[in-house]
């Protein structure tokens, strides 16, 4: 019941991927990045209201505009990155080291335990994302929190899957034997050769899955069942501005541009390293 | 042949069964008494509380609690909804029809698009155009992608309706809206798959025979290209599902996504457990019936 996405052949990948598209995605990274170590860098209090200058078109003042409140949509823009991209890392790293944890364990256990848990996985793995986060968020309510653990577990099967069959691999290498017959201690076999063998494609899924985490948060902030109002979170945002949608399309179009561009860039970047990481090891 | 499809047939019991269990569980993990969970924000009055006692065995053992709610999840029993006082079968049952009509066209363009991108775009550089065209697809939102089209054909041009559900029109946008990254998705296997037949022998020969390029890529590359493409009908099956929760808000369509966002916002479980269930079904059945398909595909695979 595997998903199994047939791979191209990576150097050929490598070579025709356009060279000014992987530019483009580390610029967009950097300023995504510089939004989110420092906003203030960019631009002022994306919350002060002025109720003179409601949904102006975007102009030399207001770069992106103004919405129904007269908030500067650019100011909330680059505000919105911390909120936006925080949530998608902190359920990356979620759903990586639970991943991870429950790889290994299925992939070192007895062939029962293993079935259970990779049964398990497919079960987690037949939700839809979206619909699973929402299970996760009826229980736990809404919230910044909430939302992180809910794309965190909806996601993990994924890194779990890899990490398991990458533990069947290594578990019957040459060199853990060798440890095996030199009396290595089971904590020491796991941590010190196992363990870092197996984590090798994993920072390239993260990237890639850390694209596909700030989009499922996106959207289910959209959904209203993220930050709340006023926080300036990018999918939030668009939530607000489809009420304006028919007199001002940049309250809601810009920050789901923000989304995209981030996105893309992510996936860009990532499925480069993973054309270089394949290439290598063939 | 018939072992291999009763062990695929299995294999989709058994995660449909572990699919409802973490659903159960998750009831379970819920913070504070299973009974308020289930009235969620209905009324709470002492004759409701003995009601769901009753409904979900709340007063016998916890293994019979269990068993008996896969009993009745597997006749189709999906039980009641306090907070709105009618069973959920009922509930989902009115607002599925939208839902689906909303998946299968999307469906339909997805795979009818990603068709035609991936076979007519094969030149260098119409392809490079094409491949950014769908990495662009695939990542942007569907919401923002519906809030572009809604904002464009509905409020500028007035072609399309802005909110409902009034028959073809208004299915129109919602449609291509699910259906665009669901293309952009499908064409670059389906282009992977294409150029890996196009350079497998049996390519050659049929050039050799004298077929034009088009003639190949037909009649011989495109069969082999579909058989990844099959395997993405699963992964397919929840993007409709969690798309559509999220489309039908964007346009203000009634549908099960509308359902769902109700009983989450008011903590009515059950509805919610079924939604969820339910999707999981859908996704366990036509993941099976996608590996049905293999077998009847490709031959090598009936002997394992």
């Amino acid at each position: 019941m595997t998903i199994a996405l047939p791979r191209p052949e990576s150097r050929r990948l490598t070579l025709r991927r356009p060279r000014p598209g992987i530019a483009a995605a580390l610029i967009v990274l950097a300023l995504v990045g510089t939004a989110v170590a420092w906003p203030a860098l960019f631009a002022g209090d994306p919350l002060a209201a002025d109720p003179l200058h409601v949904l102006q078109a975007p102009s030399a003042a207001h770069w992106f505009g103004t919405d129904q409140l007269g908030r500067d949509v650019f100011g909330r823009v680059v505000h919105g990155a911390r909120h936006s991209l925080s949530i998608g890392v902190a359920a990356t790293v979620i759903a990586v080291g639970a991943g991870i944890l429950l790889g290994l364990l299925a992939g070192l256990t007895h062939r029962y335990a293993d079935e259970a848990l990779s049964r398990g996985f497919d079960a987690l793995a037949a939700f839809p994302l979206v619909l699973l986060a929402l299970l996760f968020i009826a229980i736990a309510g809404t919230g910044t929190t909430s939302l992180i653990v809910a794309i965190g577990i909806a996601t993990l099967p994924h890194y779990a899957r890899v990490v398991r069959a990458q533990t069947l691999v290594v578990r019957q290498a040459p060199y853990v034997t060798h440890a095996v017959a030199f009396g290595a201690s089971r904590t020491r076999l796991v941590l010190r050769h196992v363990l870092p063998n197996v984590l090798g494609p994993i920072p390239v899924l993260a990237m890639i899955g850390l694209g596909e985490a700030v989009l499922i948060a996106a959207g289910l902030s959209f959904l209203g069942l993220g930050p709340q109002p006023p926080s300036p979170e990018w999918g939030a945002m668009l939530s607000e501005g489809r009420g304006y949608l028919h007199i001002a399309w940049w309250a809601s179009v810009l920050p789901g541009a923000a989304v995209t561009a981030t996105v893309i860039s992510l996936t860009v970047i990532g499925r480069h390293l993973q054309g270089r990481f394949e290439g290598r090891h063939q | 042949m018939i072992k291999a499809v009763a062990r695929r047939v299995a294999a989709g019991v058994v995660v449909l069964w572990a699919a409802a269990t973490a659903a159960y569980l998750a009831l379970l993990a819920a913070p504070g008494d299973i009974v308020d969970a289930i009235i969620g924000d209905g009324a709470d009055t002492p004759q409701i509380r003995a009601q769901i006692i009753a409904e979900w065995n709340l007063d016998r053992p916890a293994i019979v609690q269990y068993l008996d709610y896969l009993l009745r999840a597997a006749r189709g029993d999906l039980g009641r909804s306090y907070l709105l006082q009618r069973p959920v079968g009922e509930v989902i049952g009115e607002q599925i029809l939208p839902t689906v009509q909303l998946a299968l066209a999307a469906a339909v363009i997805g795979v009818v698009l990603a068709l035609v991108l991936a076979v007519t775009t094969r030149h260098r550089w119409v392809r490079r155009v094409s491949s950014t065209a769908e990495l662009m697809l695939v990542s942007t939102p569907p919401f923002l992608s519906g809030i572009v089209l809604l904002s464009v054909f509905s409020f500028r041009l007035g072609w399309f309706p802005v909110a409902g559900d009034q028959g073809w029109a208004a299915l129109a946008l919602p449609a291509v809206t699910l259906g665009l990254p669901i293309a952009g998705v499908l064409s670059q296997v389906l282009r992977d798959g294409l150029d890996r037949a196009l350079d497998e022998p049996f390519a050659v020969t049929a050039r050799s025979r004298g077929l034009t390029e088009r003639a190949v890529l037909i009649r011989h590359a495109l069969r082999h290209a579909l058989i990844p493409a099959v395997t993405l009908l699963g992964w397919l099956t929840g993007v409709l599902i969690g798309g559509a929760v999220i489309i039908e808000q964007v346009f203000g369509r009634p549908g099960l996504g509308q359902v769902t966002l109700q009983a989450v916002g008011n903590g009515d479980m059950p509805v919610v457990l079924a939604v969820v269930v339910l999707a999981a079904a859908a996704f366990v059945v036509i993941n099976t019936l996608a590996d049905l398909a293999y077998l009847l595909i490709d031959p090598r695979l009936r002997r394992s």
